[in-house]
């Protein structure tokens, strides 16, 4: 080994464990941002070690990607809002995964026929993982940005098709594996693989985002870890794994969140369902409230607690959010934010938002934390939340969503409802809290309703 | 692969699964879409692999023309992700310092 090989593989080490600390860091926002330098460094010096430690004779096009690539992500690091960040993720598990199933590619068409069995297992891998989460992660992003249309896409015997297409992509992985010289089942695996991607991810409805983000997240990494199987790299299975694994421990999370299990999210078909299923018998008449009288309730409860939903992303509604908030705070009112875990898009995105619009982490609470509180509380606001406040989950062991645990608003001295319009949600669930007793509905797109509110608390 | 080297990536696979479960499994729900850009950002170095497929000896040209792409792609996700994972965490930390400003 020559000098600069053993630089190479020093920077392999630190990068290795520079990743691993920034992880470590991530357990606290205090300490995360530092983390994330470390993790910056841990790159770079990768990279470096990378360019010095291997015989690179062709600078044109690495200077271009590099060029291009910086520019791309720069700009988007810029200029994506927070409330785009599933887009962006989604997008970015594309992109390495693709990455992944390029290098792959790369490798059979160079290495082919010196590779042995255990490297031609993992390229396939890689190449299968890779490829399928590229596809997958663009349909996934399609939808989220309203591209492509979230409703599910369902057919009859849609599951024995996917399965077929699956049994014919391992059977190319597995003939390719065997005879290495057969260049077409290599191919023909790879383009099973991007159709398997799309068919992945088109029966799936929106509201399982949070649940489809993390699998494509693990796909993802474990695509990555393959590569460093087939180059014999230690950094890329370290990293790999790590995105894997927290793909995969996001996932398992947001199916209990939800009460389901990844194969039901993945072959479920929870939208097309609803149709047939009885609605409950949750009837009765929504009472609507004038805004002076939601006004007038907030200004004199002593604590408020706002269960925010996607509705609140989508009417860009945070800001005002905050600053009604802010003005009841003024007036001596405890003001708390409970989050679902599947709240919003992606794991974690109602945090991210509210954070976004000044929100102090302090004042945001899990689903565990605030629970215990409601029936202390004087006002819930739910603001374009539906199912991770239905009370259905909680007591009528036939709904569809039996068993989810919910935020238990209904467990309130009495319930704001902000919503744009009597229509059901996401799921398509009727939803009893809006028939008790203690509920009020406020109509109206959620940012207007929010600063009128705050408007009307000003002159009480 | 020998072996050995086949062997010793277990190792490391199963060692990194085994600490990636309990670093991650500390990480509150509060960050985990920093979390989320996090990792990819960091599995983005599967770039070191597309430098190399990009310009390495004795790579046909075809191969570097993949590299290329997998080089634009896996930046895009190091430099936007760590871009993104930061302008997060920085609000994340924001008001903290500001009340505590207030205080004094």
């Amino acid at each position: 080994m020559s000098l600069t090989s053993y630089f190479m593989e020093a920077t392999y080490l630190v990068a290795s464990i520079l990743f691993i600390l920034s992880l470590r860091m991530m357990s606290h926002p205090e300490t995360a941002r530092r983390g994330m330098f470390l993790a910056e460094g841990g790159m770079f010096a990768a990279i470096v070690g990378t360019l010095v430690g291997t015989h690179i004779v062709t600078w044109v096009w690495i200077i271009a990607g590099l060029t291009l690539g910086s520019i791309i992500g720069a700009w988007m690091a810029i200029s994506v809002p927070m409330t785009a960040m599933p887009q962006r993720t989604a997008l970015s598990h594309a992109f390495g995964a693709l990455a992944a199933a390029l290098v792959g590619i790369g490798e059979f068409i160079v290495h082919a026929n010196e590779m042995g069995a255990v490297t031609r297992g993992a390229l396939g891998f890689e190449v299968m993982l890779g490829a399928l989460t590229t596809t997958g992660s663009l349909i996934a992003a399609g939808k989220l940005q309203g591209v492509i249309a979230g409703k599910p896409v369902q057919f009859r015997g849609q599951n024995a098709i996917n399965l077929l297409i699956a049994l014919a992509m391992i059977s190319s992985f597995i003939l390719f594996w065997i005879h290495p010289e057969t260049v077409v089942a290599f191919y023909t695996m790879l383009g099973l693989a991007f159709v398997f991607g799309v068919m992945l991810v088109i029966p799936i409805g929106s509201a399982d985002m949070p649940v489809v983000m993390s699998l494509l997240n693990s796909y993802a990494g474990l695509a990555a870890a393959a590569t460093g199987f087939v180059l014999g790299n230690n950094v890329l299975i370290i990293a790999g794994t790590l995105d894997g694994f927290s793909g995969f421990i996001l996932s398992v999370l947001m199916c209990k969140a939800m009460n389901r299990s990844i194969t039901n999210v993945l072959f479920g078909g929870f939208g097309a369902v609803i149709a047939e299923a009885s609605h409950t018998n949750a009837g009765g008449v929504m009472r609507e409230i004038s805004l002076d009288d939601a006004a007038m309730q907030l200004a004199f409860a002593n604590r408020v607690v706002f269960v925010p939903g996607y509705g609140l992303a989508t009417a860009q509604a945070q800001h005002a959010c905050r600053e009604l908030g802010e003005l009841l705070e003024g007036r001596g009112v405890t003001v708390k934010y409970a989050i679902h875990p599947v709240a919003g898009r992606m794991p974690g995105h109602m945090n991210v938002l509210l954070a976004e619009a000044n929100v102090p982490y302090s004042s945001l609470y899990e689903m565990e934390q605030i629970n215990p509180e409601f029936p202390s509380t004087d006002v819930a606001v739910v603001i374009g939340a539906n199912d991770v406040v239905n009370p259905d989950a909680r007591d009528n062991p036939k709904s569809l969503i039996a068993g989810m645990p919910i935020l238990e608003v209904d467990r309130a001295k009495s319930v704001i409802v902000l919503k744009r319009g009597q229509g059901r949600g996401f799921s398509g669930l009727e939803n009893p809290l809006f028939f008790k007793p203690c509920t009020t509905m406020l109509y109206g797109d959620a940012k207007s309703s929010l600063s009128h509110l705050a408007q009307a608390v000003q002159h009480v | 692969m020998n072996p050995a080297v086949l062997i010793a990536s277990v190792y490391v696979f199963a060692l990194a699964a085994f600490l990636g479960y309990q670093v991650i499994s500390r990480v509150p729900p509060l960050l985990h879409t920093p979390l989320m850009s996090a990792t990819n950002a960091i599995s983005g170095i599967s770039l070191i692999g597309s430098l190399v497929l990009a310009g390495a000896v004795h790579y046909p040209l075809g191969a570097h023309i993949l590299g290329f792409v997998a080089v634009t792609t896996a930046t895009i996700n190091v430099v936007g992700g760590f871009g993104i994972t930061d302008r997060m965490l920085k609000m994340f930390g924001k008001r903290k310092s500001e009340s505590k400003e207030a205080a004094k």
